[in-house]
């Protein structure tokens, strides 16, 4: 279990980005420890895509300090961003499926073009496959994108994301636009990549149910199946964070957030707890 | 007034920087060389119909203008030098480059701008390749590879459509006399012009492409927007181009 040992895989202290003139992230900081899975609620457009992908060194911060895998990356280089965004796995809310690759390619894109992760061709398309496997589309290598429903291309995102079985993995909105069915199906293969390698989770959604999902719920081994998790919900495995209008308004465990007065954040609470 | 120049300063500022990282590009690796090859078929075999017909009746179209002209100072027999001059080293470069514009620069704008919204140009750096030796680089040698080309096959048939006029049509010449002349009209000087233009040309409007389509935001409405302003930006670029080059070689 992840404790206050544990080393920071993600921090960001007072971290701010401006495009132009508009502020779009305000002195954001927060710390995420190995294990530890973090989920980002807030409303439209306040900044959870641009944070995540500052996280990445897409977006260069305008002021403020990164902390990945315990190195400051703060003003990186490209080329030695490079490095480091091969040890994290990554599911854009567009999706970013290449639509001229086969779903076989596009989850090979990541090995084939990483130099860190180089491997003979057998072992790629092994992984490849067990990637697939592991998202239940095994029989679509040949496939483009555009003939899939949107919830598999969702899937074939997470295969890309954990093909290369990152230490962080970042999941932007990963059940926008998807029957409810669909989404726990695909909270649940969230859950099922983070238990079965004790990746370090980020999770950026609308639905406050999937949250609860991945923070009550753990993958049993033995079983294949999700259990409810009982008693560990405190131990702080799962953190949340709210943005609103690109500031953190709140930042602590899922009975705080269930406590908190703060009526922007109840919002995010109770909204879900009706539907 | 300095609130209205800031932004096309900035614009020109960050189109700079993308062409300065891709000539340096041009010689580093990685090279993706099927890429290159998928976009010269795209433009070299996709463009060749309307550049040929164009070619061929902008050479057409100036014999017909010409001949009269020509016959009022009884200087028939010249056309085969005009038509050459004039579309080797003006008409030919220009009108193929405008035709590869409209096509493929909107195409390359298009195409990129599509990637950027879907984020897919985020996700080739999240997954390890710069889109700018991935996507711009290829472009930009395919097309200094292809346009030059192209352009002279426009050529060769704008001096076919212009015998047909003058020596077929219209009986202005012979046709011995039109080819000799028009060989023998063009000097060392108007080959090169008429080949460094198209090269210019092409990695000017390639850049111009890939540059609005990378930095398109704002869904498939900015795609729209993205793919006009590269066209209107690429035939600018080119006509503004060939005065600045013409202006040289005629200074030399
Ligand atoms: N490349 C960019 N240039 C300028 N502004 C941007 C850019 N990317 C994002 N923004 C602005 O930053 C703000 C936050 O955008 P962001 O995409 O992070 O929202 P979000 O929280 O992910 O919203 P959603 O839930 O709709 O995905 C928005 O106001 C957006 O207009
Ligand atoms: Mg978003």
């Amino acid at each position: 279990m992840p404790d206050s040992s544990s080393p920071v895989v993600l921090a960001f202290d007072r971290v701010s980005l401006s495009f132009g003139g508009e502020t779009v992230l305000r002195e954001v900081s927060f710390a995420m420890r190995r294990g530890e899975s973090m989920i980002v609620l807030g409303a439209a457009g306040s900044g959870k895509t641009v944070l995540l992908k500052t996280a990445l060194g897409l977006l260069t911060a305008t002021s403020g300090r990164i902390e990945l895998f315990g190195e400051d990356v703060t003003g990186l280089d490209e080329q030695a961003w490079y490095e480091r965004r091969s040890h994290v796995g990554v599911l854009f809310q567009e999706g970013g499926l290449f639509d001229s690759l086969t779903i076989e390619e596009n989850v090979a894109y990541p090995m084939l073009n990483q130099p860190r992760l180089a491997c003979p061709e057998e072992e790629v398309i092994r992984r490849v496959q067990e990637s697939l496997n592991f998202v239940e589309l095994g029989h679509t290598l040949e496939k483009f994108p555009s003939e899939l429903s949107g919830g598999m291309r969702r899937r074939v995102g997470i295969a890309r994301a954990i093909v290369t079985q990152p230490d962080l993995l970042l999941y932007d909105s990963p059940t926008a636009g998807l029957d409810p069915i669909t989404a726990n199906t695909i909270i649940a293969l969230i859950i099922k990549g983070r238990d079965m390698r004790h990746a370090t989770t980020f999770m950026v959604t609308h639905r406050y149910q999937d949250g609860q999902l991945l923070a009550g719920f753990h993958h049993d081994e033995a079983t294949g199946q999700l259990l409810p998790v009982n008693g560990q919900r405190e131990t702080g495995r799962t953190h949340y964070l709210v943005l609103r209008e690109g500031a953190v308004v709140f930042d602590g465990s899922a009975t705080e957030l269930e406590a908190s007065r703060d009526p922007y954040v109840r919002r995010f609470v109770r909204r879900e707890e009706g539907a | 007034m300095l609130e209205f120049l800031k932004n096309p300063i900035l614009t020109f500022q960050e189109f700079i920087v993308l062409a300065g990282r891709t000539i340096r590009g041009v010689f580093r690796k990685p090279y993706y060389w099927d890429d290159v090859f998928t976009q010269m078929d795209l433009i070299g075999i996709g463009s060749l119909p309307v550049v040929l017909l164009t070619g061929f009746f902008s050479g057409a179209v100036m014999a017909l203008q010409m001949s009269r002209a020509l016959q009022t100072y009884g200087a028939s027999s010249q056309v085969g030098q005009i038509v050459a001059i004039t579309l080797v080293r003006e008409m030919g470069p220009v009108l193929t480059a405008l035709m590869v514009a409209g096509r493929n620069a909107s195409g390359m704008a298009s195409e990129l701008g599509s990637m950027k919204v879907t984020e897919q140009i985020d996700a080739m750096r999240a997954l390890g390749t710069d889109p700018v030796m991935k996507l711009v680089k290829p472009r930009v040698l395919a097309t200094s590879v292809v346009l030059p080309l192209l352009t002279v096959l426009a050529d060769f048939v704008g001096i076919v459509g212009g015998w047909l006029v003058a020596c077929v049509l219209l009986s202005l010449t012979t046709s011995a006399q039109y080819w000799s002349n028009s060989w023998r009209a063009l000097e060392y000087n108007d080959i090169t012009q008429g080949l460094l233009k198209p090269f210019v040309f092409a990695i000017v409007l390639s850049l111009v492409g890939c540059y609005y389509g990378m930095r398109t935001t704002g869904g498939t409405q900015g795609v729209g927007r993205s793919t006009t302003q590269a066209v209107v930006v690429a035939s600018v670029w080119v006509v503004v181009l060939t005065f600045i080059i013409g202006r040289i070689f005629v200074s030399m």
